[in-house]
């Protein structure tokens, strides 16, 4: 804007001309630009604005700011500038100085359109020094998406001090960004520039290069093989956020599959009051947020803390409860077996919706578990990160209890060869019991989680208990790793065709190829490997 | 099948159970229609239709009891196959409506008009004739049957297995049903019905005659699963539920006899549900939920799973209980009911009502008979003596 730095020069000059001859008073260019808001002309007040901001003095930004809301005062009669503050309180604009008050003469400095930019610019400049890095970085981001030319000085400035590494970054594509747009920037300059907004890659760089109107050839040139690698790159980032959604829901399944893939595996039991465990789980998470709530609030922070070895020993104590007085008469009869835990099933709901009432409870995030941070150009909200850690520590624990504690022996002895195990002394109705509790258990500590990403509902098993299934049958029986690999294989490839087929159809998808799947390997990805023929 | 097969077929249980239908059939459409209103022995018009339903679902029963009482099938889906019948018939009621719906669209369901359909879906083409519909009453479910069959018999998926990816089949087809793109009017389903072969489907004429041929249905159903499981072919699914392998190493193709078996009563399931739609009015996707699935598996083992009268009865009596529970101050306790009875007849009674009291009958004719054997022993040892 030519007619922009020539006022700029104007004012240079002028000033300078009034420090050699005119008013030797006033102390200097400052004090001489704020006096020159006094002269209520719109041009002179568009140069003072110039001279303020670019002062460096701590009064440039209330000054400014001041301006922009109305509050800057002057009075006709005595060519004074007040600064009101948004306390009532006034001070000097030229000194700083506390006033008692402002003279009734005194009216606001008044601003056209023009002049409103020129503020704008101004404070954007100004906030851009500001010792808070947060708001130098907003500053920039907002200059970014601006790209006003009338910035481009105060970018310079701020670049030459700035030390912060992610500050001085951002303000690099703030200045990519006003060149690219600036019609008289050089051919060299608008190449940096372009280099610079491709190298931060993401859409609003891409905006601003397929926006960018005429430009030389070459650099329109190197704005599409820019375009391009954003493109790619994004692509790229997309593909990894489906990946991380489709870590994150195979992590729930995982959980909400292990402690099935434990009972089925181990005992052959299908127990399709699995997902009632996983609810109850969530209810003691419910219900241990409650008393800590009402007696000891302090301790919110560590209430899933307190509420996973609860829900585990609930749940487990359920199970070990059902498999004594139900599941022990049906074994052998796997299919009976799926109606009685189907009955039990239906019983337990009913019982959580007569207790709780039928509605969904409130269960709160820990301080710890809210929120979200960038990684790239993906957010990643902490909850879902921990769920996915804790899934992980939990599948490494029941891994390690497998293999080295004596129960995870005699559980694994049992899974391969009832018969011979007991005939080796182990008291398999016992294992039967403990490992139907474990997986119970397990369902249970699946609830504290699922308790802080889905609703709190008597339902809350029941729309689980389809996928678990799907991600047992599918990973294998009997063969933990299977059911971690099924879990993460269908979460991901159920993210990856949502944004391609829907939601729901991607469900249904993902069900047929399931079903299309068990054709070719009716006993799953990792089979046990046997001469069990009726099995 | 001769009628001398026919009657060897028949025990003394399928006559008694035959004949109670065929009276009920008859009496109870007569009685509602004939009888002045109000009178003692009048049924009212809203009973016949609440029993029509429990017909249908008694249907459905003796579908389900055919594979998993006589072949081990365990099927978690064959309320699948009950609505996709259930919609075929709907499909055919709803182009009947004409210009009859709310939008008045001579070609084209409300939904439709609704949704924003400039033309009719091409799978809806035909729907506007009574055979076609009927034709694909049969052929819709028995068609997923037998896909679904031929793709699971041949790798040899079996129980839990098969079990839960039939329960997957369904809660997938409930998903796609729940869509409002997929052309089956989404939620809410088919409804608004008007006529059926030109009578009104509210008429008191129009719900007994349904009644009735709902009666004729389950019978017809009846005497084919009793010819299936009476037949040499019934031996071989018998011997394919208890040792599956065995009879395979026999030299049966065990997963042929298993995909007619299963083929047969998807259709039959499919006719329950066409018969269900006019009688109840509505059909929506939630009748695809796995949970009525299961819920029909659990009449059948109520009634005593392989013995087909069973079947029919635990369906009449578990629903007669639903709705006399469901309707007065117990129905928040109806769910704990029904959840004991899975558990409870699993546990306590595995050959339900019927089987139970067939072993019951079968140990005290036994020893009735033992007993005359003993007393003819005693008169044969005797009767030298008196010869002597």
């Amino acid at each position: 804007m030519p007619t922009h730095l020539s006022a700029r020069l104007c004012s240079l000059a002028l000033s300078l001309f009034l420090i050699a001859f005119a008013l030797p008073a006033l102390a200097g260019p400052f004090e001489d630009a704020v006096a020159k808001f006094a002269n209520d002309d719109y041009s002179d007040t568009d140069e003072a604005i110039g001279v303020v901001a670019a002062s460096g003095n701590p009064l440039a930004f209330p000054i400014i700011s001041a301006l922009q809301d109305g509050r800057l005062m002057v009075d006709l009669d005595s060519k004074k500038v007040y600064v009101t503050g948004t306390d009532g309180k006034s001070i000097d604009a030229a000194t700083g100085q506390a006033v008692a008050s402002v003279p009734d003469s005194a009216s606001a400095v008044r601003l056209n359109n023009r002049l409103r930019r020129s503020v704008d610019a101004a404070l954007g400049s100004l906030t851009l020094q500001s010792p808070d890095v947060g708001t130098r970085l907003q500053a920039a981001q907002s200059v970014f998406k601006s790209h006003e030319e009338t910035a481009l000085e105060a970018v310079d400035a701020a670049l030459a001090k700035e030390t912060n590494r992610s500050v001085k970054a951002a303000l690099g594509e703030a200045r990519a960004a006003i060149l690219l747009f600036k019609s008289d920037a050089s051919e060299v300059e608008k190449l940096e520039a372009v280099a610079t907004l491709k190298a931060r890659g993401d859409q609003e760089a891409m905006a601003l290069l397929t926006g960018m109107g005429d430009q030389p050839a070459s650099v329109t040139k190197a704005a599409a093989s820019a375009i391009g690698s954003i493109q790619s790159s994004l692509a790229i980032w997309s593909s990894v956020q489906n990946a991380w959604y489709g870590l994150s829901l195979g992590s729930v399944l995982l959980l909400a599959a292990i402690g099935l893939a434990i009972t089925f595996g181990v005992m052959g039991v299908i127990n399709m009051a699995h997902g009632e465990m996983v609810m109850i789980g969530a209810y003691t998470t419910f219900v241990v947020q409650e008393v800590i709530r009402t007696r000891y609030p302090a301790l919110f922070d560590y209430s899933l803390l307190i509420a996973v070895p609860l829900a585990f020993l609930v749940a487990g104590a359920i199970g070990v409860l059902i498999e004594r007085s139900i599941i022990r008469f049906l074994y052998g009869r796997p299919l009976e077996t799926l109606l009685a835990t189907w009955g039990l099933s239906l019983v337990l709901q009913q019982a959580v919706r007569t207790m709780f009432g039928p509605t969904n409870r409130e269960v709160g995030n820990p301080s710890w578990m809210s929120g979200a941070f960038e990684l790239g150009q993906i957010t990643i909200t902490y909850n879902r990160l921990w769920i996915l850690v804790f899934t992980l520590a939990v599948f490494a624990i029941l891994l390690a209890m497998l293999r080295y504690t004596a129960l995870g022996l005699e559980m694994r002895a049992v899974t391969q060869n009832r018969r011979m195990a007991a005939s080796m002394g182990i008291a398999t109705s016992r294992v039967d019991a403990l490992t139907f509790g474990l997986g119970s258990g397990i369902a249970g500590i699946a609830g504290v989680a699922l308790s802080q990403i889905d609703n709190v509902s008597p339902n809350l098993g029941q729309s689980y208990i389809i996928d678990s299934f799907m991600v047992v049958v599918f990973g294998g029986v009997g063969n933990l790793w299977g059911t971690l690999v099924g879990a993460f294989t269908l979460g991901i490839a159920n993210k990856f065709l949502e944004p391609v087929a829907g939601a729901v159809l991607g469900k249904i998808a993902i069900l047929v190829l399931i079903i299309l799947f068990i054709q070719k390997r009716p006993r799953g990805l990792f089979a046990l490997k046997g001469r069990a023929v009726e099995a | 099948m001769t009628p001398h097969m026919l009657t060897r077929s028949l025990d003394r249980g399928a006559t008694i159970f035959l004949a109670v239908v065929a009276a009920c059939g008859i009496l109870i459409p007569l009685s509602n229609l004939l009888l002045p209103a109000g009178s003692f022995l009048q049924v009212p018009t809203y009973l016949v239709a609440l029993w029509g339903k429990y017909v249908c679902y008694a249907i459905l029963a003796l579908a389900i009891d055919l594979i998993w009482g006589y072949c081990g099938i365990l099927s978690l889906g064959h309320g699948a196959f009950f609505a996709l019948g259930g919609y075929a018939m709907g499909m055919y009621l709803m182009r009947q409506i004409g210009t009859r719906g709310v939008y008045g669209n001579p070609v084209l369901p409300d939904f439709m008009v609704f949704l924003n359909y400039s033309k009719l879906p091409w799978y809806w083409y035909g729907f506007d004739m009574f055979w076609f519909a009927a034709l694909m009453v049969l052929v819709v479910p028995g068609l997923l049957a037998f896909c679904f069959g031929w793709l699971a018999f041949r790798s040899r998926v079996t129980g839990v297995y098969l079990s839960i990816i039939t329960q997957a089949m369904t809660y997938a087809l409930l998903l796609a049903f729940f869509r409002n793109d997929f052309g089956f009017g989404g939620n809410n389903g088919l409804t608004d019905f008007k006529d059926i072969l030109g009578f009104n489907v509210q008429a008191e004429g129009t719900r007994a005659a349904l009644f009735a041929l709902s009666c004729l249905a389950l019978i017809v159903g009846f005497l084919i699963c009793r010819a299936i499981v009476s037949s040499k072919l019934g031996k071989v699914l018998i011997a394919v539920r208890d040792a599956e392998s065995r009879t395979r190493f026999l030299g049966y193709r065990v997963e042929s006899y298993k995909l007619f078996v299963f083929t047969v009563s998807a259709c039959m399931a499919g006719v329950a549900g066409a018969l269900y739609v006019p009688q109840v009015g509505i059909i929506n996707p939630s009748e695809f939920a796995p949970g009525n699935s299961i819920e029909a598996v659990i009449w059948v083992a109520v009634g005593g799973r392989g013995t087909l009268v069973g079947a029919a009865l635990g369906a009449v009596v578990v629903n007669y209980a639903k709705t006399f529970f469901t309707s007065g101050v117990l129905a928040p306790y109806w769910l704990f009911m029904l959840g004991a009875l899975f558990i409870l007849v699993t546990l306590l009674l595995p050959k339900g009502i019927v089987g139970t009291f067939n072993a019951w009958w079968d140990s005290s004719k036994e020893k009735r008979a033992a007993t005359m054997a003993s007393a003819a022993a005693e008169d044969g040892v005797t009767e030298p003596k008196m010869a002597e």
